[in-house]
């Protein structure tokens, strides 16, 4: 278990080096910190002023270095933009983040998991092909198409709910179902697909035989086995809310990771992005490893090593 | 008696209203005036932040020592009451007594030397160089007056001084910069009285001084709203979340103009569009823009007026010259090219390419515009092959001498005179792609003397002669969309600088 944990995050810590360096890469090659700091009109001599200060004439491998190696001994940097610390910013808008994935894995797991057992319990009837074509619109929704169909309907026709900004519980119901409509069909299909496999296996003929009631049989003997693949599922799909909050929090003004990274993009802010980049790839990279331990702890049988 | 799901219904909307916010929500009835912006403030400390909220950031907590008119560009007393000339490189400030900052301390020469002195070293990195880095010493005569001397002659002084804040010299020393960031003092009419991750709360600042180009606000608070998406902007102006928000794109400005809650206001600023042509083989020693005709052929090619009308739209006006048609020491009777598509082929053949070209062509803000211009280059048989990079990376290929043309824009920094765009894009800095010594001598020249009069015939000749060659193709003015609640009136400037400070209730 120590020696299969270890090699997780052995792994996961030479992924998230290659992510850091690619994606600094990419942003230095995509844009000019130093113009967009020294405004427009601002002479080349104050751009070559700035790049000197802060060691941006320096190779870009050496500059990865640099920061690197900060990074390594806890001092992940100063945002050029912002003018704070790092650290702050993210330490600000991860309540935000980590609130909206929250919010919408419960809402994605609540209906999705009981909406892909019953379709399983039952493949091929009408409660199966209405869970499907959830699905299949799921998948094939763009969020940011959604998130505006909810401002419409729920911001403005009903105007029950606020359109944009964070502060109040309410602030977080429409990204969340906007978010949580997004992790859905994964989570409907591999329930469904448990659950199919395991209405077939022997000890729910066992527990049939036995003469027990149809909710016994579902809650008592299928739920658990059926829950194995979900749990898994159901962590990749909480990463990938984190970082699909992009799009949402942008949408809906709610200042969180998301919101952050794409505004340290747009500036060419990389020790942000790399910041933000880390923070989401870390997360990931936890809750995969949590849900191999969980999954040991539902099925006993499995065994990492 | 209702059905149990119209029950239901209610009870959902019923709840729903009773946890939603809308009820706290700002405006008239409350004296809050809610504006959205695209951009979260950087840094609440103005040096440090950039872009035009940061303009409207200095405006409202701070001030500077003169004030410009956003209508007439007047030049007014602020936080000087009278100023001077003393010689060729100095000026002198009577700096108005009685002013308190917003934590109480008084306002003096001390502080306006501590903030001329920061924005002028390098080493404190404010975000435009240009309005502070003129200045190489700063005198206090008496606590009242101050002189501010530069190494050279600065004939825009003035406009720099009404960009620079004062700052209290005494607290953001004992704060530091980076609380002074986060909890501002100023002068200014509106103080910063808090904020959350997604607003900045500004509060009246009651003691606000008289006699100034500026007032009392008459409204009581104003809440800065970071919403990025325009789309929820204008939900937010639809369902009354929001009062105020500007850069609405045309397309959704027009449905705007329908809706009877808001008020829909083009207006112009001093940002124009024009395409800068590498004349002087810079990106290729053969390249075929070193032919006038080619250049001439392409500013003939274009019609500037259908792509202002349909594309920019609103106010929209294509400029006849290479400026602002406000600023100071912009001609407009220079050589025009209309639309003219059979000159322009006619210009391409005598120049040898009756067949055309291929060339690179470098973009950043608008891909509509953009697809326009290759359109119309492409019928005198042009074939531009596009590059679309954000602005830093079209910026730094144009000074890496790799564009040979730019569909490019520039607002001077704010600044009401050429002399702000003249020796950014010529005068052989970086940008210049023309390298003209007619040019290059004019623009220097009026850069160096303060007489007016001279200063605008030096830029009448390089305006001339820039149209002449036609080493820009000047495009069109670049308005922009104001959309306000109908319960608001906030006065619409000519320089995009919103007063918010005089805006009223209806």
């Amino acid at each position: 278990m120590a020696y299969y944990i270890a090699r997780r995050l052995g792994l996961a810590v030479m992924v998230m080096l290659t992510i850091s360096l690619l994606s600094f890469l990419m942003l230095k090659m995509s844009g000019d910190l130093a113009i967009s700091m020294a405004g427009e009109g601002s002479g080349a001599d104050y751009v070559e002023f700035l790049r000197k200060t802060y060691g941006w004439d320096k190779p870009l491998i050496v500059q990865y270095g640099d920061w690197l190696w900060k990074a390594l001994r806890g001092d992940i940097g100063t945002s050029f933009y912002y003018g704070s610390p790092v650290l702050d910013l993210v330490a600000k808008s991860m309540p935000v983040t980590l609130t909206l994935g929250a919010w919408a894995i419960v809402i994605a797991l609540g209906t999705a998991i009981p909406l892909g057992m019953a379709a399983g319990s039952r493949p091929g009837s009408w409660i199966d092909r209405i869970a499907l074509f959830i699905a299949l619109i799921g998948v094939s929704t763009p969020i940011f198409w959604l998130s505006f169909v909810l401002i419409l309907v729920l911001g403005l026709e009903f105007a029950v709910l606020p359109i944009s900004g964070g502060g109040t519980p309410a602030h977080f119901v429409m990204p969340a179902i906007a978010l949580a409509f997004y992790s859905m069909p994964a989570i409907i299909r591999i329930s469904r697909a448990g659950m199919i496999d395991v209405m077939r296996s022997d000890y729910i003929r066992t527990a049939r035989a036995k003469g027990l009631r149809p909710h016994q049989i579902y809650l008592g003997h299928a739920l658990r086995n059926t829950l194995v693949p979900v749990v898994a599922v159901a962590s990749v799909q909480f990463g990938f809310l984190l970082g699909g909050s992009v799009v949402v929090e942008n949408i809906f003004a709610l200042h969180g990771i998301g919101y952050l990274t794409w505004e340290a993009i747009n500036q060419n802010d990389y020790p942000v992005v790399q910041a933000a980049l880390l923070t989401v790839s870390s997360a990931y990279v936890v809750l995969t490893l949590l849900a191999d331990l969980l999954n040991v702890m539902i099925d006993p049988r499995i065994r990492l090593d | 008696m209702l059905n149990p799901l119209r029950r239901g219904l209610f009870a959902v909307l019923a709840a729903g209203i009773a946890f939603s916010p809308l009820a706290a929500h700002a405006n008239k009835a409350n004296d809050t005036l809610v504006a959205a912006f695209q951009a979260k403030l950087p840094s609440l400390d103005r040096y440090h932040s950039p872009g035009r909220e940061g303009f409207l950031l200095g405006l409202l907590a701070y001030d500077a020592l003169l004030y410009r008119d956003p209508t007439t560009f007047e030049v007014k007393p602020l936080l000087a009451t009278a100023w001077r000339q003393v010689d060729e490189k100095t000026w002198e400030f009577d700096i108005r007594k009685g002013v308190k900052f917003h934590n109480g301390d008084p306002m003096t020469a001390e502080d306006v030397a501590y903030s001329f002195e920061y924005a002028a070293n390098p080493d404190s990195k404010v975000f435009n160089r240009m309005t502070g880095g003129w200045i190489s010493k700063v005198e206090v005569v008496d606590p009242f007056k101050v002189r501010v001397i530069s190494d050279k002659v600065t004939p825009l002084a003035l406009e720099y001084i009404i960009q620079l804040p004062i700052v209290p010299k005494a607290y953001r020393e004992k704060v530091g910069l980076q609380a002074f960031a986060e909890k501002p003092v100023g002068t200014g009419p509106y103080k910063v009285s808090g904020g959350s991750g997604n607003d900045v709360v500004f509060t009246r600042n009651d003691d606000y001084f008289e006699g100034g180009g500026k007032s009392k606000p008459k409204i009581g608070k104003l809440i800065y709203r970071a919403i990025p998406d325009v789309n929820t902007q204008v939900a937010e102006l639809i369902g009354g979340g929001i009062d105020w928000a500007y850069y609405i794109p045309t397309d959704q400005a027009e449905k705007l103009k329908r809706l009877p809650m808001v008020d829909v206001i083009n207006a112009d600023t001093f940002r124009i569009g024009f395409l800068t042509l590498d004349a002087a083989g810079l990106s290729d020693p053969k390249s075929p823009l070193k032919d006038v005709k080619v250049r001439q052929a392409i500013a003939y090619a274009i019609d500037r007026a259908a792509i202002a009308k349909s594309l920019v739209g609103g106010a929209s006006k294509v400029i006849p010259s290479a400026c602002t048609p406000s600023q100071f020491g912009c001609i407009t009777d220079v050589t025009q090219y209309g639309y003219d598509v059979t000159k322009a082929k006619a210009l391409m053949a005598e120049s040898g390419y009756a067949n055309g070209f291929d060339i690179d062509i470098y973009g950043y803000r608008s891909r509509p515009v953009a697809e326009a211009i290759i359109g119309y280059l492409n019928a005198i048989g042009i074939r531009p092959n596009l590059h679309w990079l954000q602005y830093s990376a079209v910026i730094q290929a144009r000074r890496d001498h790799k564009t040979p043309i730019v569909i490019d824009d520039f607002g001077s920094a704010g600044v009401n005179d050429v002399g702000a765009a003249l020796p950014f894009f010529f005068a052989e800095s970086p940008d210049d792609q023309s390298r003209d010594p007619v040019v290059t001598q004019a623009t220097k020249d009026a850069g160096s003397i303060a007489d007016p009069d001279k200063r605008k015939a030096l830029y009448a000749t390089a305006l001339k002669q820039i149209a002449d060659q036609a080493y820009w193709v000047p495009m069109f003015t670049m308005p922009v969309n104001y959309v306000m609640s109908k319960t608001v009136d906030v006065p619409v400037p000519a320089d995009e600088n919103v007063e918010f400070w005089r805006a009223t209730w209806k």
